[in-house]
């Protein structure tokens, strides 16, 4: 039965990502792209890799389709037509999916219990890691202990993609705009609508930042959740308005205040005598001290992505609103 | 204490710096604090490269979990020597950049200026330090934001589009790498590298490692910019800021030619790679491909950055020519020449950069006669330019040595003639830029208007490089032994991955 389900989902994946390649109006290839990750998540669940079906359903289909359709403003729907030959970029993809093909020829069995993948370091993270990190979900534990410095740089790269936005595209207040004119401001039903999921949405953020450690979430979901509540507030009563919420100044301080404090855990464990990131070292005990450490760690994911997503929606938000003016 | 995090020490500083800086603002005092980072964490890089001349190897375990469980930092002489170049140039890169980004980046970007910098100093330090494949693609992510970032900054508009192009090229080659690595995790179950080599072994003929293998080496080629996959890099150096040419050309490329090599001789084994694959006769082909197109292309540019740009690919030729000539001597080539082309190429962007500071264009026209006018500055061009030309006395020179010494060892006489053959040709484009600074007459509107020399933060940080560019070239103590050490290590490294497995056990 998983099987089967695995095999409708990839054709409709197939299908979606053909469709992308040829239709030209890029609104429709934007939701598109949002079911592409919709189905991918679907394909994670069924291989009961939860969270990382969170993961794609809250960025892939969530803010990356907001932060698309918010390049799309500044861009507009229609593709241009391409002038130079498609040639040679046919031949070089398949290729590449020629050797992809070939590569699948010795792949061990899907889902063979004795795959090279079940045996070598997985074993110790799923017999070891409740009594080593002490946390039910163990892909908290690999990726917030054992694998820590990976998140660590994770985190780096997110806080990189801001200063790449920031370097093309600076946030600009706008003063020619009344706060009161800005958003939808006769969408009465939106905005009682708004009112009553913002608080909710945010309160399921919280949820989902601090059960990472029991159940699929984590910061990098929770980040992504908050932020798209605050984007939500932003279009209904508009930006003016979230700007006197959370201005730019502060989302840069909480930006960089999310990666130091992912580092200041490494750094404390340093001062305690243990390596870099050597949670155990923190508390007396070394359990509690694993705990700690992933708790604070993930708190600095949550902060970093949350304002880094909202950064960039401003960045891109606050150009739209220029070019209407003009 | 801080013995005990050596290792670690170059990756945290300036990771640990960037989101500082970055809220610092604008003033003079967070250039003061970049340079400062960055000269603290290449004090350490050369603690670092002392500690593994002296004790070979020094494993970090992040988190305080074992490798494979946890990841591994790993130092030996091969990267801790890249890590120094890199650092290095970093230091006196931002040294040069208070006064040359005053007129090529708005003054509204220079705080992201100095934090794109540092965050790619982490990333390059990272993916050298690491010993882990999948940190190694992290930091990749890392070092490539921000170098993207690093080459939009620039006012003119032309530097978007090449950036844009670098992106795309840049995200293709980091994927390729990715798909690799996951290939060789399906098939091995484990992502640190001394533990990928040991277990690759078991199933040596598989067709996925061996497509894992392609990828890894093609993905990292685009990142290198060998010969047919180097398109992305000449608009990108032409049109970035001229610091950030200076800082690029001498260390990212670098870092991923020592990727490559870290790749096929500690992941996959030297003779798979060479004996069965016959990989080194590609790669010997596009490097010499790449060291005579790319020099020919060099010389009919007439933009002076263009022409350091594709002198750039044709040394990255030789860097590949090196490796691909499979013996010690010949990897230590490649190895000193990592080290000296930063020197050189550092020193020959930071000059074209003072010239467009004062002209304000890097044509070759603008060229004429600022030997009188700019002394100091055509002086280190014409040194640094000698020394990319292989003159002896000057660091080329020994980088050509080894080279041509590693192809005589095996009798190929037609690449040792080969490489001394490319290096005519650098004499031409080189030799243009010099004959326009001395010995043709100022164009009239640039006559009128008195050109001074610039101001001495840029003369300084050039002029280290070119004296550095001397020194080497004289006493190769350094160099020589940490670039043999180097080698050597690499070669044994098969058998010390099989004990190691013993150990894991």
């Amino acid at each position: 039965m998983a099987e089967l389900i695995n095999l409708v989902l990839l054709a409709m994946l197939a299908l979606t990502a053909l469709r992308i390649i040829f239709l030209k109006d890029l609104f429709a290839v934007i939701m598109l792209f949002g079911i592409f990750s919709f189905l991918s998540a679907l394909i994670f669940i069924n291989l009961d890799a939860v969270d990382v079906a969170f993961t794609e359903a809250s960025v892939g289909a969530g803010i990356s389709t907001v932060l698309m359709l918010g390049t799309l403003a500044l861009t507009g729907r229609k593709e241009k037509a391409n002038s130079h030959s498609s040639f040679l970029p046919l031949v070089v993809v398949c290729i590449t999916g020629a050797a992809l093909i070939y590569g699948t020829l010795d792949m061990p069995d899907f889902g063979d219990p004795d795959n090279p993948v079940h045996q070598h370091v997985a074993p110790r993270y799923i017999e070891e890691s409740p009594k080593e990190v002490g946390l039910p979900n163990m892909v908290t534990s690999v990726l917030a202990s054992y694998r820590g410095f990976d998140t660590l740089g994770e985190v780096v790269v997110v806080f990189a993609a801001l200063i790449a936005v920031l370097s093309l595209l600076s946030i600009r207040k706008e003063t020619e705009q009344d706060a009161s004119e800005s958003g939808l401001k006769s969408h009465h039903v939106l905005h009682v609508v708004a009112k009553l999921v913002i608080p909710l949405i945010i309160l399921f953020a919280l949820y989902v930042q601090f059960h990472g450690d029991f159940g699929p979430g984590g910061g990098f979901q929770a980040g992504v959740i908050a932020a798209a509540a605050l984007i939500l507030y932003a279009l209904v009563f508009g930006l003016p308005n979230a700007f006197a919420v959370i201005g730019a100044k502060f989302l840069y301080c909480m930006a960089s205040a999310g990666v130091l404090l992912y580092a200041s855990v490494g750094l404390f464990s340093m001062y305690k005598g243990g390596n870099f990131l050597d949670y155990n070292k923190i508390a007396a005990e070394p359990l509690a001290g694993q705990h700690y450490g992933i708790i604070i760690i993930e708190l600095g994911v949550g902060i970093t992505v949350f304002a880094v997503m909202l950064s960039i929606f401003y960045a891109f938000s606050s150009q739209t609103a220029r070019s209407n003016i003009k | 204490m801080l013995e005990q995090h050596l290792a670690a020490l170059p990756i945290l500083i300036p990771l640990l710096a960037a989101p500082i800086t970055f809220i610092l603002g604008r003033s003079w005092f967070t250039w003061l604090f970049a340079t400062s980072t960055s000269a603290l964490a290449c004090f350490f890089s050369w603690h670092l490269l002392a500690a593994a001349l002296s004790d070979g190897v020094l494993s970090y375990a992040l988190g305080g979990w074992p490798p494979p469980w946890g990841i591994e930092l790993r130092v030996d002489t091969a990267n801790a020597f890249v890590l120094l170049a890199v650092s290095t140039l970093s230091t006196l890169v931002l040294v040069y950049a208070k006064d040359s980004i005053e007129k090529e980046i708005e003054a509204s970007k220079h705080s992201l200026f100095y934090t794109a910098h540092l965050l790619c100093l982490a990333g390059l330090s990272g993916m050298l330090l690491t010993g882990d494949a999948f940190n190694l693609f992290v930091f990749l992510e890392v070092s490539s934001l921000a170098t993207y970032t690093l080459v939009s900054l620039a006012s003119d508009r032309r530097c978007l589009t090449a950036a844009f192009r670098y992106l795309v090229m840049g995200t293709i080659g980091a994927t390729f790498i990715l798909i690799g690595v996951g290939m060789l995790y399906m098939m091995t179950g484990t992502l640190n590298m001394l533990d990928l080599a040991s277990r690759i072994d078991v199933y040596e003929s598989s067709r996925t490692i061996n497509t894992g293998m392609a990828f890894i080496i093609v993905g990292v080629s685009i990142k290198l910019a060998l010969f047919p996959l180097h398109m992305w890099l000449p608009p990108a150096y032409t049109y970035a800021p001229s610091a950030v040419s200076a800082f690029l050309a001498s260390t990212a490329t670098k870092v991923a030619v020592y990727v490559m090599i870290r790749f096929i001789f500690t992941v996959f084994e030297v003779e798979h790679v060479f004996e069965e694959m016959r990989m080194d006769l590609i790669l010997m082909v596009l490097a010499i491909v790449a060291i005579f197109k790319s020099s020919y292309t060099a010389i009919v540019q007439s933009n002076v950055k263009t022409v350091l740009a594709y002198s750039s690919v044709a040394q990255i030729g030789y860097m590949i020519l090196g490796l691909s000539l499979v013996s010690v001597t010949g990897l230590m080539a490649s190895f000193i020449h990592i080290f000296n082309h930063a020197l050189m190429k550092g020193a020959l962007f930071m000059a074209v950069g003072a010239v467009f500071y004062r002209v304000g264009s890097v044509d070759i026209k603008a060229f004429r006669g600022l030997g009188k006018q700019m002394p100091l500055t055509m002086a280190a061009f014409t040194i640094a330019g000698l020394s990319i030309i292989g003159v002896p006395l000057t660091v080329g020179f020994i980088s050509k040595w080894y080279l041509v010494t590693a192809a005589l060892e095996q009798n190929h006489w037609v690449i040792a003639a080969l490489v001394l053959a490319g290096s005519l040709l650098a004499v031409v484009y080189i030799g243009r830029v010099i004959e326009a600074a001395y010995f043709q007459e100022p164009t009239e509107s640039q006559a009128h208007n008195k050109i001074k020399e610039v101001p001495w933060l840029m003369l300084t940080p050039m002029w280290v490089l070119v004296l550095a560019n001397i020194y080497f070239g004289v006493d190769t103590s350094l160099t020589t032994e940490a670039a043999n050490a180097a080698s050597e290590w690499l070669f044994q490294n098969t058998e010390m991955a099989t004990t190691r497995q013993e150990v894991i056990k």
